[in-house]
């Protein structure tokens, strides 16, 4: 070839491709809803350690002052006060940590088991992925909110069998999406080339297929936090999941509930904190999502 | 093609058409001033690589650039006495499958996979005949004898097809109701080349026998050879070349149409280099003022970076190029 | 395709025990003792002992749990503490309720769902779609029990159109159903559009709207028809979702259905009631869903040839 096809080194930088992160920034910041998303999340998770920094937990947010009961919202307890006279905003902003922490872990969790089930039932394929597959199939059979029960009455409720419980339940989901993202990579013809390499399975797994086969688990962990906060609060508006006086969003609309004829702000804002966060992660998920599939791109 | 069309039987008659993608990432100019004219019962072979701007061509001519991103500009579309431009969308549903239609490239997509083969052909005839629904599937049923499959496989979903099969019923569904003007899209591109014959054969034969004007869009010129009258090879978004089989295969004028000859393997002399046209394809983004080609031209001089026009060198070849008017210019042709 | 029917049954009984063991494994290590509860002060060891033989509760694990399965396939479950009734009586009695629950709400789901879904796809980017589709989200992250509150709170706290809770008339199951329904089908509606969108850019499309089919057609016939494929597969899951979120909104209503009774249950440290419940449901479930599967590739052709190939 002559020198009329070659390109200069600013053409090269040009052309040169970003690295995978910096392309996924560079799609997730076009999409306005997937910035809310991360702004939302970034705002409540700084609520949320503000809270546990300003707030007392035995004086701010568990004492009760029967003088101050169910004062509605004005300029001094903005969301107004609950039945022990306690102030519903400082409760929810408390809150906050529950649910961050329940959706937070419990999808550590359930990623770390089911991603590596499912792919090692991707990879290796035949027996193994029929054991762990119906394993899971196992899991799946049992209705999320009665699998949440009954780990809740087996184990008793404290935050760390909520996560738990709830990382359980959604275990089987990460599994299935860990192997069918394996499956189409374990065709490559790069992780036969990798095998006749001598390179151990183990290495092959961890540093061929994981990374080919990540944006379908990432996606899944972000819409894993929001369903598990769903999950979470759910069990504790059944008083199966943190034990009251507990500022857990789902516990308070619990108690608020019995006074929804009189005093209905009560449910309105523990509800709408757990919305607001749910939908910040189901944003940023829907974000990560469009940003990492590029073919979804229009 | 010469002075005297205005007085021939044009099944195509197109002027000036112009069509861009306006994308998030710029816009994409995918044709660029393209002329046409196509007589009745003729073929014509477009010709190009992939980019050039067939497909987005033979989509205009349907109307069916999809609006947005595409934005489609003609000074003059007429198909079988149909002004195309001043056109409700309801006539503009009659001529499509009637007047004109269209092969698609891939027919393992082209088809619709939840209804029956026989549906899908009797549904065009449906439309364009007012017959009904028994009488279409008689004639559907005919259609699929036609092109080769035996009518009781009228019933069978696409999957149950093979991919030439596919590619038979997509003509069946394009020639259900005997289109005046038929653009068959690399018709046989992704079949096995055995097959390749045989839907070859049988459309030469279809149009012999229904009199339809033809434009074959192919990068094969074996291809254009064998079933076209006509060559018209394009680049960057318009026509560079164009003329009867003889003009444009024997007496090639375009560095473009020499390249495109000389890239194709010799089968007399198998040690014999490929010679591939250098540099890459055009990037319709960011097209150059003059001949689209220059770049990559050997014979390109200061004079390529202005427009070019069109010239006729004889009654029926036609070329957009300033190179062959200079002294001493001849196309390098390798001999095979 | 009888092959694969069969297949699948015999498929889903070991799923079934094993489901049914992790259950009962699960519910076997709560804390609360029946026969602690249930024998006299002064009872001495033997009198204990021997009360757990009655009761069918001595023995390991797997022992109980064999002895457990065998009454289920005979249809005894063993008594509940608290209602004083055989459990399996007490699931049937309840077990209706939620079936009418499920059955109402996706008809609710579908209602929406469907038609948002395509409105949205056809209509893509445009202020319809933003709208559809924002309206979908708020659905998918609103928690159901809070949205049954606010139902309650507006439809029958403040307009009276319809109780609060209970169960009778029709006007009843109204707004569980409709809780249920607009907070499956917020999920519903991004699964349709999606799966709507992926159609719109098919190449058969194209062939359509070149034989002359008119806009309206293409997306009633040609696009609708192949959109609605993954829906109907996984009508099974959907329906079996529709039943698990049943149960989790009968207690926002007082809808005297099987989530009820089971948290009830578990309250009261019912176990055995809570144990039938749990298991006869997920039984219930796992089954009904497969039904609806075997009837759906039955009933359309386009399913069976996927499962004949």
């Amino acid at each position: 070839m002559d020198n009329t096809n070659r390109i200069s080194l600013d053409e090269y930088k040009k052309y040169k491709k970003r690295s995978l992160a910096a392309d996924v920034w560079h799609n997730y910041k076009k999409s306005p809803s997937a910035m809310v998303g991360l702004v939302l999340i970034v705002i409540i998770i700084i609520l949320a350690i503000a809270a546990q920094v300003i707030y007392n937990y035995e004086v701010d947010i568990v004492q009760q002052d029967l003088s101050q009961r169910f004062i509605a919202p004005n300029s001094e307890h903005i969301f107004g006060t609950d039945q022990y006279g306690r102030d519903v905003l400082t409760r929810v902003l408390y809150g906050a940590k529950y649910s961050l922490a329940v959706g937070i872990v419990s999808v550590a969790i359930s990623c770390v088991i089911g991603a590596t089930l499912g792919l090692i039932a991707g990879y290796y394929g035949s027996v193994t992925e029929n054991i762990i597959m119906r394993f899971c199939d196992i899991f799946m059979g049992i209705p999320s909110v009665l699998l949440g029960i009954a780990i809740m009455s087996a184990f008793g409720q404290s935050l760390l069998v909520l996560m738990l419980a709830v990382g359980l339940v959604y275990m089987s989901a990460f599994a299935r999406t860990a192997r069918s993202a394996v499956l189409p990579v374990r065709e490559q013809e790069y992780i036969e080339a990798a095998k006749v390499a001598g390179v151990s399975d183990l290495k092959i797994i961890f540093s061929h297929v994981l990374p080919n086969s990540l944006s379908p688990i990432i996606v899944q962990v972000t819409m894993g936090v929001a369903n598990g906060i769903l999950t979470a609060s759910f069990l504790s508006f059944l008083g199966l999941g943190v034990p009251v006086p507990a500022p857990e969003w789902g516990a308070m609309l619990s108690s608020a509930r019995q006074y929804i004829r009189d005093y209905s702000y009560l449910t309105n804002f523990p509800g709408l904190a757990i919305m607001i966060t749910v939908l910040a992660f189901n944003l940023m998920g829907d974000g990560l999502r469009d940003a990492l599939d590029p073919k979804l791109k229009q | 093609m010469s002075q005297t069309e205005t007085t021939k039987d044009l099944v195509l008659d197109l002027e000036n058409l112009n069509v861009r993608f306006e994308t998030e990432d710029g816009i994409c100019y995918a044709v660029n001033g393209l002329d046409m004219k196509i007589e009745r019962g003729k073929a014509i072979g477009l010709v190009g690589e992939t980019g050039a701007g067939k497909t987005t061509t033979a989509l205009s001519l349907l109307r069916l650039v999809p609006d947005p991103p595409g934005v489609v500009e003609c000074d003059k579309m007429v198909i079988n006495g149909h002004d195309m431009l001043n056109i409700s969308i309801k006539e503009l549903e009659k001529i499509r499958g009637k007047d004109i239609s269209m092969i698609f490239q891939d027919p393992m997509t082209a088809l619709n996979p939840v209804f029956t083969v026989g549906d899908q052909i009797a549904e065009s005839i449906m439309l364009h005949e007012g017959v009904s629904m028994a009488d279409a599937q008689r004639k559907a049923i005919d259609m699929l004898e036609l092109v080769g499959i035996p009518g009781e496989r009228a019933g069978e979903y696409p999957h149950e097809f093979s991919g030439g099969m596919k590619q038979r019923v997509v003509i069946a569904i394009a020639l259900a109701c005997h289109p005046q003007l038929l653009i068959a899209d690399e018709p046989t591109t992704a079949l096995d080349v055995t097959i390749q014959a045989q839907v070859l054969d049988l459309m030469r034969n279809l149009r012999q026998q229904y009199q339809t004007s033809l434009i074959m869009i192919t990068h094969d010129l074996g291809i254009v050879a064998e079933v076209c009258d006509d060559v018209a090879v394009m680049y960057g978004g318009n026509i560079v070349e164009e003329g009867t089989l003889e003009d444009v295969f024997n007496h090639t004028l375009h560095p473009y149409t020499e390249g495109l000859f000389n890239s194709l393997p010799n089968i007399n002399d198998r040690k014999a280099k490929l010679t591939p046209i250098r540099g890459l394809m055009l990037d319709p983004m960011d097209m150059p003022p003059g001949c689209p080609f220059s770049p990559r031209c050997p014979y390109a001089d200061e004079k390529c970076d202005e427009p070019q026009v069109k010239k006729y060198v004889s009654e029926t070849h036609a070329i957009r190029c300033c190179a062959y008017e200079r002294p001493g210019f001849h196309i390098d042709r390798k001999e095979r | 395709m009888h092959r694969y029917i069969i297949k699948r049954i015999l498929m889903m009984i070991p799923v079934l025990l094993a489901v049914s063991f992790v259950v009962y494994f699960l519910m076997d290590l709560a804390p609360g003792d029946i026969i602690s509860s249930m024998a006299p002060q002064d009872a001495t060891e033997a009198e204990i002992e021997m009360m757990r033989e009655e009761l069918g509760l001595n023995g390991t694990l797997m022992e109980r749990y064999f002895r457990y399965m065998k009454g289920l396939i005979k249809g005894d479950l063993g008594m509940s503490l608290s209602l004083k009734r055989p459990v399996a009586e007490c699931f049937f009695q309840r077990f209706p309720a939620t079936l009418k629950l499920a059955f109402a709400s996706i008809i609710v789901t579908l209602l929406i769902s469907i038609p948002l879904g395509i409105a949205a796809a056809t209509h893509h980017r445009s202020v319809l779609d933003g709208v559809s589709m924002v309206t979908a989200l708020l659905g998918v992250s609103m928690p159901a029990f809070w949205l049954g509150l606010l139902l309650i709170l507006a439809l029958s706290l403040k307009l009276k159109l319809f109780p609060s809770g209970g169960s009778g008339g029709i006007e009843y199951i109204i707004l569980p159903a409709l809780t249920l329904g607009a907070g499956n089908a917020g999920h519903m509606t991004r699964i349709t559009r999606s799966s709507m969108l992926d159609v719109i850019r098919q190449d058969y499309l194209r062939t359509a709207r070149a034989k002359g089919v008119s806009e309206k057609q293409v997306i009633r016939k040609h696009a609708l028809k192949n959109a609605l494929i993954p829906i109907i597969n996984v009508f099974g899951t959907t329906f079996g979702n529709s039943l698990g979120g049943a149960v989790a909104i009968e207690t926002v209503f007082a809808w005297p259905g099987v989530g009820r009774l089971t948290v009830s249950a578990i309250n009261n440290r019912d176990m055995t009631l809570a144990t039938g419940c749990i298991i006869m449901f997920t039984i219930f479930m796992n089954v009904t869903m497969l039904l609806v599967d075997i009837a759906y590739a039955y009933a359309d052709p386009r399913i069976k040839a996927q499962y004949s190939n």
